[in-house]
């Protein structure tokens, strides 16, 4: 069983300090930030390192962090550029009982982050939903779709902040 | 040993009424409904189905499809993705066919009125509604007795157009 701590600290022997960061200052549990492009290669370190061996992803979800330049569209509804969205991974060790969350943060103008479902196959859906629901790319993902809004919806992405619901789908009339 | 059929009966077994009363007496008394529920409404609905409340003593069975079926209870929230779906099987269901809303989603969105992005205020937007189930989801007392009112709806029904 390892601390947070510990795990940074081999992480750090192992892909050096340019892409980790260990995040202590927020009153939630202690989490370590990773470079989005170099994610995968840490998540699979994670799994097959014999003092680690994180075998299971417990969940995969996207956050809008809302922090870019926020101005008013000629409608009066709010629009954000700039700033970031993040995708946080809660793994755990099924073998030695410890737990860890890794958070990456990306451009919201060009969210690209590397897949990890050839790490963990269930990240396959978790990363659709992610990219259905605000727009991540997730790169090299074998299917990314779209999973629970329709295919042919052009509305954009419904959880990001700035979203704008349409007046209509295939005729239907959406606002009550 | 003779069976019923077998026997004279000495009114000759006849029995006089209006073709209205009949047709409309055949339709009420066996409501097939579409084998289909959306959400915690279903669940409800499938408790109406079972022994307790037992929707069969009112000739309600539920058919594995819309072309064998006579009513639809859209029972639970209706995503815009599934509205396409549901006019469907609305569309492929043989005349004369009945709806059923039951619940708030799918009278009016529900709690998912202003927020939800993903659903349809109300599934009379894409097919024509006859009797509203109320409830949150509504008891299966309630959604019996919504039948009651659709075939209280039916027996009133006349094959000669009312000018």
């Amino acid at each position: 069983m390892k601390t947070t701590e510990e795990i940074f600290t081999i992480l750090k022997n192992n892909f050096g300090d340019a892409m980790l960061e260990l995040v202590t200052s927020q009153p939630v549990e202690h989490f370590i930030k990773v470079n989005p492009i170099e994610i995968n290669k840490v998540c699979l370190f994670l799994r097959e390192n014999e003092e680690l061996l994180f075998d299971s992803l417990m969940n995969l979800s996207g956050v809008d962090d809302a922090n870019g330049k926020k101005s008013a569209d000629t409608d009066g509804t709010q629009i954000i550029s700039g700033g970031t969205l993040s995708v946080f991974y809660h793994l755990e060790s099924t073998k030695l009982h410890h737990k860890i969350t890794l958070k990456v943060s990306t451009e919201r103008e060009k969210p690209e982050v590397a897949s990890v479902e050839s790490t963990w196959r269930h990240a396959d859906w978790h990363e659709r939903e992610a990219y259905d629901l605000l727009g991540i790319i997730f790169l090299n993902h074998p299917d990314l779709r779209r999973i629970l809004m329709p295919y042919d919806w052009e509305a954009g992405y419904p959880l990001r902040k700035d979203y704008k619901n349409p007046e209509f789908y295939l005729g239907m009339k959406v606002p009550y | 040993m003779s069976s019923l059929l077998d026997k004279q009966f000495n009114d000759e077994n006849i029995v006089i009424t209006k073709v209205d009363d009949l047709l409309n007496w055949a339709r009420l008394s066996s409501l097939w409904q579409v084998s289909f529920g959306l959400a915690c409404c279903a669940i409800e609905m499938m408790a109406t189905s079972a022994s307790h409340y037992d929707f069969d003593r009112f000739g309600v069975i539920p058919r594995p499809s819309p072309r064998q079926s006579d009513v639809i209870i859209i029972s639970g929230t209706v995503t815009l993705k599934m509205a396409t779906r549901i006019k469907r099987l609305y569309e492929q269901m043989p005349d004369p066919k009945y709806v059923i809303s039951m619940g708030s989603c799918s009278n009016c969105g529900g709690p998912y009125w202003e927020h939800g992005y993903h659903v349809l205020k109300g599934v009379d937007r894409v097919i024509p509604v006859d009797v509203y189930v109320p409830g949150c989801p509504p008891r299966p007392e309630a959604l019996l007795e919504g039948l009651l009112k659709l075939q209280e709806k039916i027996r009133n029904e006349s094959l000669v157009k009312k000018s």
